[in-house]
This record gives C-alpha cells, sequence and structure tokens, in this order.
C-alpha cells in the first residue's frame, strides 16, 4: 500500500502549511493521504479558524504572523485554504479526532464538516499508520 | 486523444505538483499533457511524480525561466 499518514497536531499556521503542503505532495506522487487532526490541530478545522493559527516561533504578538502571511502573498504560495481545497480534490482524506472533540467541547456543527471524511480515535489512526510508507506528527 | 493545457508560471510549491496531478486524474489513457511554470524544483520534481505514477514524460523544453514538460497518460 502505497499510503502517507499524518497526525496534525499543532494548530500553528506554519505547521499546518507544512502538512498541507506535503500531504498535497504526496497525492501528486499518487500516494493515499490521510491527515488526522487532533488537539491544537482540530482547533484549525473550526468554522473560519483555518487560517488564523500564529506562527510556531517568532509570532512576536502577531506581528511575525503578519510578516510571514504577506511574504507568502508576495511569493504567490496558496492560502491554507486553498491548500486544504487541492487536498480533498485529489481525493485526500481529513480525519477528526473525536476526543480532541469532547475535551474542548467541540461539537460537530462547530466543525468545516464539508472537510471532513470521518470521526475517529486513535484505532483508525493506528490501523492506518501501519499501513502507510509514510507517517509523520506535526 | 486531447492535449490538456496545465499553466503554473508565477506558481510556487507545491501548486505545480497539485495542478499536474489534477490533470493526470482527469485524463485517459493516450492523452497528452503539457505543463508550464517557472518554479525551479517543479521541473525536477513532476517528472519524478508522473514516473511514480506509470506515465511517460515525453519532453522537457526550456526557454529562459521557463520550462515546458510533455506527458502521456499510459
Amino acid at each position: 500500500m502505497n499510503k502517507a499518514t499524518i497526525v496534525v497536531h499543532s494548530g500553528d499556521l506554519d505547521k499546518v502549511y507544512s502538512a498541507l503542503i506535503i500531504g498535497n505532495g504526496a497525492l501528486a506522487m499518487g500516494m493515499d493521504v490521510s491527515l488526522y487532526f487532533t488537539f491544537w490541530g482540530l482547533m484549525r478545522l473550526k468554522k473560519g479558524e483555518l487560517e488564523t493559527g500564529s506562527l510556531s516561533r517568532m509570532n512576536f504578538l502577531g506581528l511575525g504572523r503578519w510578516m510571514v502571511k504577506r511574504k507568502m502573498r508576495q511569493a504567490n504560495v496558496r492560502t491554507l485554504e486553498g491548500l486544504m481545497q487541492d487536498f480533498i480534490d485529489l481525493g485526500g482524506k481529513v480525519f477528526a479526532c473525536d476526543m480532541t472533540m469532547e475535551i474542548m467541547g467541540i461539537r460537530k456543527e462547530d466543525l468545516r464538516q464539508d472537510l471532513i471524511s470521518e470521526y475517529c480515535a486513535v484505532g483508525t489512526y493506528v490501523k492506518e499508520a501501519r499501513e502507510s510508507e509514510i507517517t509523520l506528527f506535526i | 486523444m486531447t492535449t490538456i493545457k496545465v499553466d503554473c508560471v508565477g506558481e510556487t510549491c507545491p501548486v505545480p505538483l497539485v495542478e499536474t496531478r489534477k490533470a493526470i486524474r482527469k485524463a485517459s489513457s493516450g492523452d497528452i499533457i503539457e505543463v508550464t511554470g517557472t518554479h525551479p524544483a517543479s521541473k525536477k520534481e513532476i517528472p519524478m511524480a508522473v514516473e511514480a505514477q506509470g506515465h511517460e514524460v515525453l519532453e522537457i523544453k526550456e526557454e529562459g525561466d521557463t520550462w515546458k514538460i510533455v506527458i502521456k497518460i499510459r
């Protein structure tokens, strides 16, 4: 099986970028890809919050984030929304961790249900990860 | 048999790869895909992706900063 399975634990802007760029790259190489959003990563699947993460370093109360976003626009880097749409269009799967939903008090209605293919727990991740050639924790 | 043109001029990582993959998914056997772009790494990586999926790279042309990759769908 030619598969990549990525845990998106961080909700930081730069790390969500890494996850979606690697995910799209693997899809483009012809692999199957699953993204597991958990903890702070799952926050980015709340309605209207995909692009709202701060930088993992040098955020400087949002100034660093603003500068990076501006540089990205100048370099014509696709937005997270665009990359997420590409990911879905290419057949990538998005999983939401239901334990995070419970402890953070997130309901399905709070989440981007248009993106999520399944609500799951650790068993689904392990099952997929063991048959994957690439697994990452971001 | 049709020729599909994919314009990725000015686009950066991972867009040329992603748009190429979108075109491959839509194409049928025998179709030709022509991808043009300027992102340097994609010139190397698109042929890698094409071959990983069992398709054929017919040609890689370069004119200044712009490259064109011609793909045949198996």
